[in-house]
Protein backbone atom coordinates (compact mmCIF):
# COMPACT_ATOMS: atom_id res chain seq x y z
CA UNK A 1 0.00 0.00 0.00
CA UNK A 2 2.49 2.43 0.92
CA UNK A 3 4.47 2.12 -2.36
CA UNK A 4 1.35 2.72 -4.19
CA UNK A 5 0.74 5.90 -2.02
CA UNK A 6 4.67 7.31 -2.69
CA UNK A 7 4.27 6.83 -6.41
CA UNK A 8 0.65 8.83 -6.40
CA UNK A 9 1.82 11.77 -4.00
CA UNK A 10 5.25 11.59 -6.49
CA UNK A 11 3.20 11.59 -9.46
CA UNK A 12 1.46 15.00 -7.48
CA UNK A 13 4.69 16.78 -6.93
CA UNK A 14 5.54 16.34 -10.71
CA UNK A 15 2.26 18.04 -11.41
CA UNK A 16 3.14 20.85 -9.23
CA UNK A 17 6.38 20.97 -10.89
CA UNK A 18 5.17 21.64 -13.83
CA UNK A 19 2.64 23.67 -12.86
CA UNK A 20 5.37 26.16 -11.72
CA UNK A 21 7.54 25.78 -14.77
CA UNK A 22 4.58 26.93 -16.70
CA UNK A 23 4.66 29.83 -14.34
CA UNK A 24 7.73 30.73 -14.23
CA UNK A 25 7.55 30.60 -18.19
CA UNK A 26 4.80 32.81 -18.86
CA UNK A 27 4.49 35.03 -15.56
CA UNK A 28 4.33 38.27 -16.39
CA UNK A 29 6.66 39.98 -14.25
CA UNK A 30 10.04 39.26 -12.84
CA UNK A 31 8.43 38.77 -9.18
CA UNK A 32 5.87 35.60 -10.66
CA UNK A 33 9.16 34.35 -11.98
CA UNK A 34 10.69 34.76 -8.42
CA UNK A 35 7.60 32.93 -7.04
CA UNK A 36 7.73 29.90 -9.30
CA UNK A 37 11.22 29.30 -8.26
CA UNK A 38 10.74 29.69 -4.67
CA UNK A 39 7.47 27.24 -4.83
CA UNK A 40 9.65 24.33 -7.26
CA UNK A 41 12.93 24.22 -4.47
CA UNK A 42 10.09 23.89 -2.02
CA UNK A 43 8.64 21.24 -4.24
CA UNK A 44 11.96 19.52 -4.67
CA UNK A 45 12.85 19.02 -1.13
CA UNK A 46 9.06 17.19 -1.33
CA UNK A 47 10.59 14.83 -3.83
CA UNK A 48 14.05 14.02 -2.43
CA UNK A 49 11.98 12.88 0.73
CA UNK A 50 9.79 10.98 -1.15
CA UNK A 51 12.86 9.53 -2.51
CA UNK A 52 13.67 8.55 0.91
CA UNK A 53 10.73 7.16 1.90
CA UNK A 54 10.49 5.04 -1.42
CA UNK A 55 14.58 3.46 -0.89
CA UNK A 56 14.05 3.14 2.81
CA UNK A 57 16.80 5.31 3.55
CA UNK A 58 18.02 8.11 5.73
CA UNK A 59 20.76 9.69 3.96
CA UNK A 60 18.67 11.81 1.62
CA UNK A 61 17.89 14.01 4.72
CA UNK A 62 21.17 16.49 4.35
CA UNK A 63 20.60 16.88 0.77
CA UNK A 64 16.74 18.24 2.00
CA UNK A 65 18.55 20.33 4.31
CA UNK A 66 20.59 21.51 1.87
CA UNK A 67 18.52 22.56 -0.82
CA UNK A 68 16.01 24.62 2.04
CA UNK A 69 18.59 26.64 3.18
CA UNK A 70 20.54 27.62 -0.53
CA UNK A 71 16.75 27.48 -1.63
CA UNK A 72 15.79 30.43 1.12
CA UNK A 73 19.13 31.92 0.66
CA UNK A 74 19.24 32.61 -3.07
CA UNK A 75 15.17 34.06 -2.54
CA UNK A 76 16.59 36.10 -0.25
CA UNK A 77 19.34 37.70 -2.86
CA UNK A 78 17.42 37.84 -5.91
CA UNK A 79 14.55 39.85 -4.23
CA UNK A 80 17.53 42.03 -2.80
CA UNK A 81 18.58 42.63 -6.94
CA UNK A 82 15.21 43.29 -7.61
CA UNK A 83 14.68 45.82 -4.92
CA UNK A 84 17.79 47.63 -5.23
CA UNK A 85 19.32 46.37 -8.02
CA UNK A 86 22.67 45.16 -5.74
CA UNK A 87 22.85 42.79 -3.70
CA UNK A 88 25.56 43.71 -1.12
CA UNK A 89 25.21 47.42 -0.32
CA UNK B 1 0.91 -3.26 13.16
CA UNK B 2 2.50 -2.71 9.95
CA UNK B 3 -0.71 -2.37 7.82
CA UNK B 4 -1.68 0.22 10.72
CA UNK B 5 1.67 1.86 10.52
CA UNK B 6 1.13 2.40 6.30
CA UNK B 7 -2.48 3.70 6.80
CA UNK B 8 -1.23 6.31 8.96
CA UNK B 9 1.76 7.40 6.76
CA UNK B 10 -0.03 6.93 3.92
CA UNK B 11 -2.54 9.31 5.10
CA UNK B 12 -0.04 12.58 5.97
CA UNK B 13 1.57 11.49 2.57
CA UNK B 14 -1.85 12.31 1.00
CA UNK B 15 -2.03 15.13 2.94
CA UNK B 16 1.09 16.40 1.92
CA UNK B 17 0.87 15.92 -2.05
CA UNK B 18 -2.77 17.48 -1.99
CA UNK B 19 -1.69 20.69 -0.18
CA UNK B 20 1.40 21.06 -2.67
CA UNK B 21 -0.46 20.52 -5.43
CA UNK B 22 -3.22 23.17 -4.19
CA UNK B 23 -0.66 25.62 -3.77
CA UNK B 24 0.66 25.28 -7.43
CA UNK B 25 -2.56 25.14 -8.65
CA UNK B 26 -3.16 28.34 -7.28
CA UNK B 27 0.07 29.86 -8.72
CA UNK B 28 -1.21 28.97 -11.70
CA UNK B 29 -4.99 29.91 -11.35
CA UNK B 30 -4.96 32.99 -9.26
CA UNK B 31 -5.32 36.47 -11.05
CA UNK B 32 -2.36 38.32 -9.88
CA UNK B 33 0.89 38.30 -8.02
CA UNK B 34 -0.32 39.46 -4.52
CA UNK B 35 -3.22 36.54 -4.36
CA UNK B 36 -0.98 33.68 -5.90
CA UNK B 37 1.40 34.92 -3.33
CA UNK B 38 -0.91 33.18 -1.20
CA UNK B 39 -1.00 29.87 -2.24
CA UNK B 40 2.47 28.53 -2.38
CA UNK B 41 3.11 30.29 1.26
CA UNK B 42 0.46 28.54 3.04
CA UNK B 43 -0.81 25.75 1.11
CA UNK B 44 3.20 24.49 -0.20
CA UNK B 45 4.42 24.89 3.42
CA UNK B 46 1.86 23.23 5.15
CA UNK B 47 2.02 20.05 2.51
CA UNK B 48 5.91 19.87 2.94
CA UNK B 49 5.06 19.45 6.82
CA UNK B 50 2.62 16.40 6.39
CA UNK B 51 5.39 14.99 4.09
CA UNK B 52 7.80 15.19 6.97
CA UNK B 53 5.54 14.07 9.68
CA UNK B 54 5.27 10.83 7.47
CA UNK B 55 8.78 10.33 6.75
CA UNK B 56 9.40 11.37 10.42
CA UNK B 57 6.91 8.47 11.58
CA UNK B 58 8.15 5.81 9.26
CA UNK B 59 12.00 5.60 9.85
CA UNK B 60 11.02 6.18 13.97
CA UNK B 61 9.10 2.81 13.50
CA UNK B 62 11.43 1.01 10.93
CA UNK B 63 14.94 1.76 12.11
CA UNK B 64 16.35 1.76 16.05
CA UNK B 65 16.24 4.84 17.79
CA UNK B 66 13.76 7.91 17.24
CA UNK B 67 14.58 9.95 14.18
CA UNK B 68 13.19 13.29 14.37
CA UNK B 69 15.55 15.11 12.77
CA UNK B 70 13.13 15.60 9.94
CA UNK B 71 11.53 18.51 12.38
CA UNK B 72 14.41 20.86 11.44
CA UNK B 73 13.68 20.79 7.86
CA UNK B 74 9.80 21.58 8.54
CA UNK B 75 10.86 24.13 11.42
CA UNK B 76 13.49 25.86 8.58
CA UNK B 77 10.88 25.87 6.16
CA UNK B 78 7.72 27.52 8.72
CA UNK B 79 10.23 29.61 9.63
CA UNK B 80 11.47 31.24 6.14
CA UNK B 81 8.66 30.51 4.13
CA UNK B 82 7.08 33.82 5.84
CA UNK B 83 10.24 35.81 5.33
CA UNK B 84 10.18 35.00 1.91
CA UNK B 85 6.86 35.97 0.78
CA UNK B 86 7.44 39.13 2.72
CA UNK B 87 10.37 40.20 0.88
CA UNK B 88 8.61 39.20 -2.52
CA UNK B 89 5.94 41.43 -1.72
CA UNK B 90 8.28 43.75 -1.16
CA UNK B 91 9.84 43.44 -4.14
CA UNK B 92 6.51 43.53 -6.18
CA UNK B 93 5.45 46.62 -4.45
CA UNK B 94 8.71 47.91 -5.05
CA UNK B 95 8.60 46.87 -9.30
CA UNK B 96 4.83 48.16 -9.13
CA UNK B 97 3.01 45.01 -9.64
CA UNK B 98 -0.45 45.92 -10.85
CA UNK B 99 -3.00 44.18 -8.36
CA UNK B 100 -6.62 43.14 -9.69
CA UNK B 101 -9.17 46.68 -9.89
CA UNK B 102 -11.52 45.04 -7.22
CA UNK B 103 -8.97 45.26 -4.57
CA UNK B 104 -10.20 46.98 -1.78
CA UNK B 105 -7.69 49.73 -0.41
CA UNK B 106 -5.51 50.61 -3.39
CA UNK B 107 -4.66 54.43 -2.22
CA UNK B 108 -2.40 52.96 0.27
CA UNK B 109 0.15 51.31 -2.02
CA UNK B 110 1.65 54.40 -2.83
CA UNK B 111 2.21 55.00 0.70
CA UNK B 112 3.62 51.64 1.55
CA UNK B 113 6.15 51.71 -0.98
CA UNK B 114 7.85 54.64 -0.10
CA UNK B 115 7.15 53.17 3.77
CA UNK B 116 5.42 55.85 5.01
CA UNK B 117 1.96 55.60 7.69
CA UNK B 118 -1.28 55.58 5.86
CA UNK B 119 -2.42 59.42 5.36
CA UNK B 120 -5.50 58.87 7.28
CA UNK B 121 -5.77 56.49 10.44
CA UNK B 122 -7.37 53.89 9.30
CA UNK B 123 -9.76 53.40 12.10
CA UNK B 124 -11.06 56.43 10.77
CA UNK B 125 -11.13 55.47 7.25
CA UNK B 126 -14.34 53.42 6.16
CA UNK C 1 13.35 47.00 28.58
CA UNK C 2 16.43 45.50 26.77
CA UNK C 3 17.98 42.55 27.92
CA UNK C 4 21.66 42.45 29.49
CA UNK C 5 23.90 39.58 29.67
CA UNK C 6 23.30 38.07 33.06
CA UNK C 7 26.70 35.99 33.34
CA UNK C 8 29.64 36.45 31.45
CA UNK C 9 30.17 33.28 29.94
CA UNK C 10 26.61 32.67 28.73
CA UNK C 11 25.52 35.67 27.28
CA UNK C 12 22.90 34.39 25.29
CA UNK C 13 21.18 31.93 26.85
CA UNK C 14 18.18 30.55 24.04
CA UNK C 15 20.67 30.81 21.56
CA UNK C 16 22.44 28.40 23.69
CA UNK C 17 19.88 26.32 24.04
CA UNK C 18 18.66 26.42 20.27
CA UNK C 19 22.26 25.64 19.22
CA UNK C 20 22.59 22.48 21.38
CA UNK C 21 19.23 21.55 20.52
CA UNK C 22 19.70 21.83 16.87
CA UNK C 23 23.15 20.03 17.05
CA UNK C 24 21.58 16.86 18.65
CA UNK C 25 18.94 17.08 15.73
CA UNK C 26 21.19 17.20 12.99
CA UNK C 27 23.13 13.89 14.02
CA UNK C 28 19.72 12.61 15.27
CA UNK C 29 21.83 10.76 18.54
CA UNK C 30 21.46 11.52 22.19
CA UNK C 31 25.14 9.64 21.95
CA UNK C 32 27.01 11.27 25.15
CA UNK C 33 29.96 12.21 22.77
CA UNK C 34 27.50 14.39 20.86
CA UNK C 35 26.00 15.68 24.49
CA UNK C 36 29.49 17.06 24.79
CA UNK C 37 30.29 18.47 21.98
CA UNK C 38 27.08 20.04 21.52
CA UNK C 39 27.10 21.40 24.88
CA UNK C 40 30.55 23.19 24.05
CA UNK C 41 29.29 24.83 20.87
CA UNK C 42 26.60 26.10 22.55
CA UNK C 43 28.45 27.44 24.92
CA UNK C 44 31.45 28.71 22.59
CA UNK C 45 29.57 29.95 19.46
CA UNK C 46 27.36 32.57 21.94
CA UNK C 47 30.78 33.57 23.37
CA UNK C 48 32.75 34.38 19.71
CA UNK C 49 29.28 35.72 18.29
CA UNK C 50 27.18 37.51 20.99
CA UNK C 51 29.46 41.02 20.18
CA UNK C 52 27.67 41.38 16.77
CA UNK C 53 23.99 40.85 18.36
CA UNK C 54 21.54 43.82 18.45
CA UNK C 55 20.39 44.33 21.86
CA UNK C 56 16.40 42.91 21.74
CA UNK C 57 13.13 42.89 24.19
CA UNK C 58 13.51 40.74 26.90
CA UNK C 59 11.31 37.57 27.52
CA UNK C 60 9.19 38.67 30.04
CA UNK C 61 6.97 35.32 30.38
CA UNK C 62 9.21 32.74 28.58
CA UNK C 63 6.01 30.05 28.65
CA UNK C 64 3.54 31.87 27.28
CA UNK C 65 5.46 31.38 23.97
CA UNK C 66 4.32 27.60 23.81
CA UNK C 67 1.03 28.68 24.23
CA UNK C 68 0.90 31.19 21.45
CA UNK C 69 3.04 28.37 19.53
CA UNK C 70 0.53 25.91 20.03
CA UNK C 71 -2.38 28.61 18.92
CA UNK C 72 -0.67 29.24 15.49
CA UNK C 73 0.10 25.97 14.79
CA UNK C 74 -3.94 25.54 15.12
CA UNK C 75 -4.40 28.45 13.16
CA UNK C 76 -2.09 27.44 10.41
CA UNK C 77 -3.78 24.29 9.91
CA UNK C 78 -7.37 25.55 10.02
CA UNK C 79 -6.38 28.70 8.14
CA UNK C 80 -4.76 26.55 5.16
CA UNK C 81 -7.54 24.46 4.75
CA UNK C 82 -9.89 28.32 4.41
CA UNK C 83 -7.49 29.04 1.77
CA UNK C 84 -7.04 25.60 0.26
CA UNK C 85 -11.08 25.76 -0.66
CA UNK C 86 -10.59 29.62 -1.33
CA UNK C 87 -8.18 28.62 -4.09
CA UNK C 88 -10.05 25.93 -5.21
CA UNK C 89 -13.23 26.97 -6.09
CA UNK C 90 -14.68 30.20 -8.44
CA UNK C 91 -12.52 33.60 -8.44
CA UNK C 92 -14.60 35.45 -8.58
CA UNK C 93 -15.68 34.82 -5.44
CA UNK C 94 -12.69 36.43 -3.87
CA UNK C 95 -12.27 39.68 -2.43
CA UNK C 96 -8.95 40.50 -2.02
CA UNK C 97 -7.90 43.83 -0.09
CA UNK C 98 -4.72 46.14 1.08
CA UNK C 99 -4.69 47.43 4.20
CA UNK C 100 -2.62 49.03 7.43
CA UNK C 101 -2.65 47.45 10.74
CA UNK C 102 -1.79 50.11 13.09
CA UNK C 103 1.02 49.15 15.61
CA UNK C 104 1.14 48.88 19.42
CA UNK C 105 4.13 46.33 19.64
CA UNK C 106 7.22 47.97 19.51
CA UNK C 107 11.22 46.34 18.87
CA UNK C 108 12.19 44.73 15.97
CA UNK C 109 12.08 41.04 17.25
CA UNK C 110 8.31 41.58 17.57
CA UNK C 111 7.36 43.36 14.88
CA UNK C 112 9.14 40.15 12.85
CA UNK C 113 7.50 37.67 15.12
CA UNK C 114 4.01 39.33 14.13
CA UNK C 115 3.95 39.69 10.35
CA UNK C 116 5.57 36.30 10.34
CA UNK C 117 2.40 35.03 12.02
CA UNK C 118 0.50 37.12 10.19
CA UNK C 119 1.88 35.86 6.65
CA UNK C 120 1.50 32.21 7.87
CA UNK C 121 -2.61 32.14 8.99
CA UNK C 122 -5.70 33.31 8.33
CA UNK C 123 -5.58 33.94 4.33
CA UNK C 124 -3.11 36.84 5.00
CA UNK C 125 0.15 38.42 4.03
CA UNK C 126 2.39 40.88 5.49
CA UNK C 127 4.32 43.12 2.64
CA UNK C 128 5.83 46.19 4.41
CA UNK C 129 6.24 47.96 7.49
CA UNK C 130 6.17 51.72 7.93
CA UNK C 131 10.04 53.76 8.64
CA UNK C 132 8.05 54.76 11.42
CA UNK C 133 7.55 50.43 12.80
CA UNK C 134 3.60 52.14 13.06
CA UNK C 135 1.48 50.47 10.58
CA UNK C 136 1.98 46.87 9.12
CA UNK C 137 0.60 46.67 5.77
CA UNK C 138 -1.29 43.62 4.60
CA UNK C 139 -2.61 42.18 2.18
CA UNK C 140 -5.85 39.62 2.29
CA UNK C 141 -7.09 37.08 0.05
CA UNK C 142 -10.45 38.08 0.67
CA UNK C 143 -11.92 40.31 3.24
CA UNK C 144 -15.24 40.78 4.14
CA UNK C 145 -14.94 43.37 6.59
CA UNK C 146 -11.52 45.02 7.13
CA UNK C 147 -12.44 46.64 10.75
CA UNK C 148 -13.02 43.15 11.79
CA UNK C 149 -10.12 41.62 10.12
CA UNK C 150 -7.83 43.85 12.18
CA UNK C 151 -9.21 43.49 15.40
CA UNK C 152 -8.96 39.66 14.43
CA UNK C 153 -4.91 40.26 13.81
CA UNK C 154 -5.01 42.63 16.72
CA UNK C 155 -6.57 40.56 19.29
CA UNK C 156 -5.62 37.16 18.55
CA UNK C 157 -1.62 37.60 17.89
CA UNK C 158 -0.94 40.95 18.82
CA UNK C 159 -2.16 40.94 22.85
CA UNK C 160 -0.29 37.75 23.20
CA UNK C 161 3.02 38.78 21.85
CA UNK C 162 2.67 42.13 24.10
CA UNK C 163 2.34 40.04 26.62
CA UNK C 164 5.09 37.70 26.35
CA UNK C 165 7.27 40.45 25.28
CA UNK C 166 5.49 43.06 27.98
CA UNK C 167 5.97 46.01 25.75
Amino acid sequence: MLSWTVTLVTAMVAISLILNLWRLFAGPDLPDRLLALDTMYINSIALIILLGIWLGSALYFEAALLIAMLGFISTAALCKYLLRGDIIE
Amino acid sequence: MNFLLELIVSIFLLIGGVFILVGSIGLVRLPDFFMRLHAPTKATTLGMGGLLIASMILFTVREPGISVHELLITLFLFITAPVSAHMMAKTALHQKNKMIERTTGQHLIARARQQKAPEVKPSLND
Amino acid sequence: MLSKPRFKWLPMPYHSILLFATWLLLNNTLAPGHLFLGSVLALGIPLLTSSLSKPQPALHKPMHTFRYALRVLGDIVTANLEVAFQVMGPIKNLNPGFFAVPLDLEGELPITLLASTVSLTPGTVSSEVSECRKFLYVHALTMKNEEELIQTIKQRYEAPLMEIFSC
